[in-house]
């Protein structure tokens, strides 16, 4: 690829429509979405989630991607520096294709969630013969 | 090969360092929040990095997801860090229209400047769920030691 240095995402933190009771944090993960002509696909950076912390809802139009983080640092160490904020990984997103939701795979590996959303296939038109009685 | 960074400020010797620390430090006891430090701003060097220390070790952790553990390469010379890398995550598509490209791709390099000596032989790294622990054994000459007042 290029040679330009990569750079930092700065994590934005998810503004809740209602108000959190928990001292939890939300973050909105960095995605990728493509689309070919039979799937679109969604990849998802979500360092620190494991396979059972994800959750994937469809529901009408609206794709919901959520990543429960599991386990924290060492809790007897002291910071040194931070840059980085942990917490859980939200987004929410419309889908104006037709999806098969019975067809939906979702894989994760290295903190990366990778989404194939299968398109369902388009109805064949159909010629109906009018036959003479 | 893309020059090397460090931090863009000196984060371990400046005195001033300290009291802001400290500042936030109690920021976080008063907000509750699990004592989750607000991170400080500004840096540009992928990744980003969280360093923490106990009585035996230092530790360093990023977040680099997608990132292979046989991509990355990490040294440490004299008290300086480094962590280079490189992230290819591939489509394995040929014709596909993006809605969104927000995932980073390429080569990264950082370098840290340690707080204090470490043991060379003992360093380990693991990577687990796209993040990447570097543990640093302190040297023996700078761990905290008991003395045992006597009296006679």
């Amino acid at each position: 690829m290029s040679e330009k240095e990569m750079q930092v995402y700065q994590k934005q933190e998810v503004r809740q429509a209602g108000e959190p009771t928990k001292p939890e944090r939300y973050f909105v993960p960095a995605v990728d979405i493509y689309e070919t002509d039979e799937a679109v696909h969604l990849l998802a950076e979500m360092p620190g989630v494991d396979r059972s912390g994800v959750e994937i809802n469809l529901e009408n139009d609206t794709l919901t991607i959520k990543g429960h983080k599991s386990g924290n640092g060492g809790s007897e160490e002291r910071v040194l520096l931070r840059e980085f904020e942990t917490g859980h990984y939200q987004r929410r997103f419309t889908i104006a294709e037709t999806i098969d939701q019975a067809k939906i795979v979702a894989s994760m590996a290295d903190g990366l969630l990778n989404l194939v959303l299968p398109k369902v296939e388009p109805a064949k038109p159909r010629r109906i013969e009018v036959q003479c009685g | 090969m893309a020059i090397m960074r460090f931090y863009d400020q000196p984060v371990f010797r400046n005195p001033w360092a300290d009291l802001e620390k400290m500042r936030r430090e109690f920021d976080a006891l008063f907000r509750g929040g699990g004592g989750d430090f607000p991170a400080r701003p500004g840096a540009t060097v992928f990744p980003a990095l969280n360093v923490a220390e106990d009585e035996h070790a230092i530790h360093v952790r990023a977040e680099i997801p997608g990132v292979k553990a046989a991509e990355l390469d990490i040294a440490v010379e004299g008290d300086t860090l480094t962590i280079k890398g490189e992230r290819r995550l591939e489509t394995g598509v040929e014709k596909c229209s993006y809605h969104r490209r927000e995932i980073e791709r390429g080569r990264f390099s950082r370098a840290l400047t340690l707080p204090t000596r470490i043991n060379p032989e003992g360093v380990k790294a693991t990577t687990q769920n796209g993040i990447l622990l570097i543990t640093l054994p302190k040297a023996e000459e700078v761990k905290p030691r008991r003395i045992e007042v006597k009296s006679d």
